[in-house]
């Protein structure tokens, strides 16, 4: 065995002790990255175009889900009963604050350009002018340093997996994004709402013979895309804080999942986002933390050389 | 029950019916001639709010609706199965029914047993993707879809397209069936004899107008139209 073998070998056993810890902190960031890219997936679906505005509606549910809890969270950390308010109060804001900034977006930014049929590239220079607007905004409003969420819980390990810790963090996490899109999927699947949103991504111009209005289905992809994105901007802030920034990365990297897992499909958001948050994690044993987004990113150009249609392939329109 | 008048669409620079006038009947069934491009879908795609006139009337039921959104025409009572058929590829056959009953408040189980009755293939297919169905089985329903609508004006596009002699023989007995239970209809054919054979009446179309009309018995003797439109068929 040569020199790199022993470097492989090292580094294996690392992965070995620490592979549960990693595995549960990838399968975290799985499910917030996954919440973001159902927003890229339902606008893809109905409107061909990447909402690459979307970081600023993760952005605004961080700081909907700031200004909640620096409001209310008092000196000591609640527990209890207030906690599972405060994080109910969180979520309900950032959800708001997210739909909303998805539906100023998409009719600012993109119903003026669907009026005068405009080609696709301007829905692009668009969506990066909003991104612009928006958190640079934010920066002059909320300023340009991060600050960290008052808690409103407090975070211990819930259980173990193979002697790995699992926080309350992570099972919020767990519980508000798994909730939160078993709805989603059901909805899409089963409710006429559901069945009008997959008639326009499958064929928008019979929807609309069928009754189905398209202005609003795609308003209403929007606010629940933004619903999601919004919540995911808390449960990512209340870890790490906010700031006017901090939609880039983490919505880079949704993308990337949506992509992975067929942008369109909602099942492959999920799943594209969990596979990359679980890559990225346990990629930290072999290469140094500040690569991750190197990884992360190196994911996304593979993906769209080899497979561009993603795993799952593109498919809102399917049922299930 | 419908009347279009004088009615001019636009695509862009290209005008595509320059001033189009005719009415349907209630109760009739009316067909629209023509050659490729002369604006027959153009025409069906105005009645039903897919392109807006850029001037003139339609009326229906002695109602304006030149300027309704394609999204209220079910509603109104007008359905379009489309040119091509336009299954959604994704749904399953009973999805698309559902889909064609989208705007309708009441049950429609008992609409989708008769759809089935007279389309007995659905129902076997019905748990099927419209993506699997043969040509023929997609334009069954599409336009299954349509009635699930409970129209009182039916527009079919070019229904008799890509289909094998028997299946167009089988579409056009029951677009007469559907003539019979109450529903007007107005179809779109490049199968000019087919269509004038079912039809009461008939309007020719060029280049965006209306030539001449017609009955359609008259106009399936025609000098103009067997030349043109009947081709081959003539000898029967
Ligand atoms: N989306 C469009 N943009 C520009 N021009 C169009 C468009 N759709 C149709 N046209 C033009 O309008 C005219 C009428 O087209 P239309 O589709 O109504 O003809 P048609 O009679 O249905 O022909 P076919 O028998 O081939 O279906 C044609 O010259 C066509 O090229
Ligand atoms: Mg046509």
């Amino acid at each position: 065995m040569g020199a790199f073998g022993h470097y492989l070998a090292a580094h294996f056993d690392t992965l070995k002790l620490e592979f549960w810890a990693l595995f549960v902190g990838g399968v975290a960031n799985g499910f917030l990255y996954g919440m973001i890219a159902v927003g890229y997936t339902l606008v893809y679906g109905v409107l061909r175009l990447i909402n690459f505005a979307h970081s600023e509606v993760f952005m605004s549910g961080g700081f909907a889900g700031y200004f909640v809890m620096r409001a209310l969270v008092g000196q000591s950390v609640p527990s209890g009963f207030s906690s599972v308010g405060l994080i109910l109060l969180g979520i309900v804001a950032s959800g708001l604050a997210g739909a909303l900034v998805a539906t100023l977006i998409e009719r600012v930014a993109y119903r003026t350009l669907r009026r005068r049929n405009a080609p696709k590239l301007a829905y692009l220079i668009s969506a990066i002018g909003a991104s612009y607007f928006l958190f640079n905004l934010a920066g002059k409003e909320f300023g340009h340093l991060s600050v960290s969420m008052p808690q409103p819980y407090i975070n211990h390990p819930v259980f173990h997996i193979f002697g790995a810790p699992v926080e309350m963090y992570y099972v919020i996490i767990l519980v508000v994004s798994v909730a939160m899109f078993v709805l989603l999927d059901r909805v899409v699947a089963t409710t006429k709402l559901g069945r009008g949103i997959r008639a326009v991504a499958q064929d928008a111009e019979t929807a609309s013979l069928m009754g189905v209005n398209i202005d609003r289905t795609i308003a209403i992809t929007f606010i629940v895309g933004g619903t999601l994105g919004g919540v995911a901007g808390f449960l990512f802030g209340l870890n790490i804080g906010v700031v006017y920034t901090m939609g880039f990365v983490p919505a880079l990297k949704a993308f990337t999942a949506a992509v992975l897992g067929g942008i369109g499909n909602l099942r492959g958001a999920m799943i594209g986002g969990l596979i990359l948050g679980i890559f990225e994690s346990l990629c930290v044993v072999f290469v140094q933390a500040a690569y991750i987004d190197v990884v992360a990113f190196g994911i996304l150009v593979l993906v769209l050389l080899v497979r561009p249609t993603g795993i799952l392939g593109e498919r809102l329109g399917r049922s299930a | 029950m419908l009347e279009v008048k004088d009615a001019v669409v636009r695509y862009g620079a290209i005008t595509a019916l320059h001033g189009i006038s005719f009415s349907v009947e209630r109760g009739e069934i009316v067909t629209l001639l023509g050659a490729n491009g002369a604006g027959k879908s153009t025409t069906l795609r105005m009645l039903s709010g897919l392109h807006a006139p850029a001037s003139g009337q339609i009326l229906f039921e002695g109602r304006d609706i030149s300027a309704t959104k394609a999204h209220d025409f079910a509603a109104l009572g007008i359905s379009h199965v489309p040119e091509g058929r336009r299954i959604f590829p994704q749904m399953s056959v009973e999805e698309n029914l559902e889909m064609g009953a989208f705007t309708r408040r009441d049950s429609v189980t008992e609409d989708m047993g008769r759809m089935y009755e007279t389309f007995p293939i659905l129902k076997e297919r019905r748990k099927q993707l419209g993506s699997n169905l043969s040509g023929g089985e997609q334009q069954m329903l599409a336009i299954a879809r349509a009635l699930m609508a409970q129209p009182k004006l039916l527009l079919l596009d070019e229904p008799s397209m890509g289909l094998a002699p028997m299946i167009v023989e089988t579409i056009f007995a029951i677009i007469g069936d559907i003539r019979s239970s109450g529903t007007t209809v107005l179809v779109v054919e490049q199968n000019a004899s087919q269509a004038l054979r079912l039809a009461d009446r008939g309007y020719v179309m060029e280049n965006g107008r209306i030539a001449f009309s017609d009955a359609a018995s008259t106009l399936l003797h025609d000098e103009r139209v067997r030349a043109v439109y009947l081709g081959e068929s003539v000898e029967s």
